[in-house]
């Protein structure tokens, strides 16, 4: 199986084709660094995406907190933490890299805030 | 050092910023906006640093900002140099004049993201975005994340404004379709729009009438360029660049006026946060040398703009002062294979790399020693 994928490691958006089967890769042609063939080979078996979202905060000096997920997380993944995030309210005051979310669906990855709430 | 500032925390449009993208060059690492100035106003704070927030500068002459406060009333404040760094304000509906009723419902991609990510307002349930520029796409991400269907993104050129990562991770992601060469033709609504007309535009980007098409929307986000933000730099007669709408700056980011220097999207506006902190750094560092009266006057020499090359930032540069110097510019037309990208002093080479590819939605740079050199030609040659 042939894949086309584009890069988004970095802002240069290297634009690839990936050969494999069954999710192994067998070769990656247009990557111009290691990185990319690393991301062409995830995104060819499981493909993981970096969430960010917001957080509801009561009494506080803002409505909400912007979080993300610590790391990349399947995408498949993504309406289902979601729809957690959404569940919850923080009381102020908040302070930045608040784990919301402890192993969000196994995954092994929290989801903390990136700012703060006073 | 004072940092006068509208808002009334620090941190400006990164605040609203929560996606993931920031500080890849700079920190090695994907930071989201909050946690990238989080870093630099730690550090500022540190430094001793002090802030003036909800203030309104209302004028600059001569190194004195005239500013209003609500605690204060009409506040003057003399500085050594003062830094301009007021951003950039984005395009709306009147700058691109669409025609239709003025019904609710049409947000710029910015206020929409505001709404959305500091005030926890949602801004529709379903909607059109015009432009592909980098806000639009990841404001039809965020979109699509809380609940809401984003029909499609909109876009004059026949090629994508903004990252190509992110039409990725926003649109292809999400199943969201990308129309290149069409543009918004009439706004429909009477309270609350109720959809847009769509119609494919022709080479010279005008519409095509008969390939008109109704789309039902509520809501319609206009992701559709920045203006950099300069009553201010225009009300202190500072010469103006025509292209980039922001002041001419020469390498140590100075303005026209002596003492007032300027950095970041009140400049010209960027793709990367990380070329306006180095690019800011630049200005600081030689704001603190003119207070210091360290920074020597000297006649400077016009960058000239070469083949497929729209603007290059700073505009001026010294050969007196010389060294190397960071020039920033962008292509006029995207070049799908390998270019040159090439700085000359008349015949003789300064400065050259080959990219794999350029787009005008991406800045480049070179960055030539312009020790004494007697002009300065920046251009894009296809090889």
């Amino acid at each position: 199986m042939e894949k086309k994928i584009i890069c988004t490691v970095c802002p240069t958006g290297c634009e690839m084709t990936v050969t494999g089967e069954d999710g192994k890769v067998t070769s990656v042609v247009g990557n111009t660094c290691k990185r990319g063939e690393v991301y062409a080979a995830s995104e060819f078996s499981d493909p993981v995406r970096t969430l960010t979202s917001t957080v509801r905060v009561e009494n506080g000096a803002e409505p909400l907190v912007p979080v993300r997920t610590e790391a990349p997380v399947p995408k498949r993944l993504i309406p289902e933490i979601m729809k957690l995030v959404n569940g919850i309210t923080l009381q102020a005051p908040v302070a930045q890299k608040t784990v919301v979310l402890e192993n969000v669906l196994d995954t092994g990855v929290n989801v903390v805030t990136t700012g703060e709430c006073d | 050092m004072l940092i006068v500032e509208r808002d009334n925390h620090p941190g400006g449009i990164l605040q609203q910023c929560i996606h993931p993208g920031f500080g890849l060059k700079l920190f090695k690492k994907e930071l989201t906006g909050p946690e990238y100035y989080t870093e630099f106003v730690k550090e500022a704070k540190e430094l001793g640093v002090e802030f003036l927030f909800d203030t309104m500068v209302l004028e600059l002459a001569d190194n004195t900002l005239i500013c209003a406060n609500g605690q204060y009333g009409i506040t003057e404040v003399e500085a050594g140099a003062v830094v301009l760094a007021m951003g950039c304000r984005e395009r709306t509906r009147a700058n691109i004049s669409i025609p239709g009723t003025r019904p609710a419902g049409v947000y710029t991609a910015g206020a929409a993201q505001r709404l959305m990510n500091r005030q926890n307002r949602m801004v529709g349930k379903k909607a059109v975005i015009l432009g592909s520029g980098d806000i639009g796409m990841i404001m039809a991400r965020r979109l699509s994340l809380e609940g809401a269907e984003v029909v499609c993104v909109v876009e004059i050129m026949n090629y994508l404004a903004g990252l190509k990562r992110n039409k990725v991770q926003c649109l292809d992601d999400f199943g969201i379709p990308l129309m290149l060469s069409h543009t918004v033709t009439e706004i429909v609504g009477k309270d609350r729009v109720e959809g847009v007309k769509v119609a494919q535009v022709d080479a010279n980007r005008r519409p095509i009438p008969e390939t008109e098409q109704f789309i039902e929307c509520d809501t319609l986000l206009l992701s559709v360029g920045l203006i950099p933000e300069n009553e201010l730099s225009r009300g202190a007669k500072l010469q103006m660049h025509p292209v980039t709408g922001g002041p001419v700056v020469d390498e140590n980011m100075q303005t026209t006026a002596a003492g007032v220097f300027a950095a970041g999207n009140v400049v010209h506006v960027n793709d990367l946060v990380d070329n306006v902190s180095a690019e800011s750094a630049t200005a600081g560092r030689s704001a603190a040398r003119y207070a210091k009266g360290e920074l020597k006057a000297s006649d400077t020499l016009d960058v000239t703009v070469g083949n497929n090359v729209r603007y290059v930032c700073p505009a001026k540069f010294s050969p007196e002062r010389g060294g190397k110097v960071d020039f920033y510019f962008r292509v006029l037309a995207p070049v799908a294979g390998k270019v040159e990208i090439i700085a000359r002093d008349g015949d003789t080479v300064l400065a050259r790399r080959v990219a794999p590819y350029v787009n005008p939605g991406e800045m480049e740079h070179l960055s030539p020693d312009v020790t004494g050199a007697r002009s300065l030609t920046i251009e894009v040659k296809e090889v």
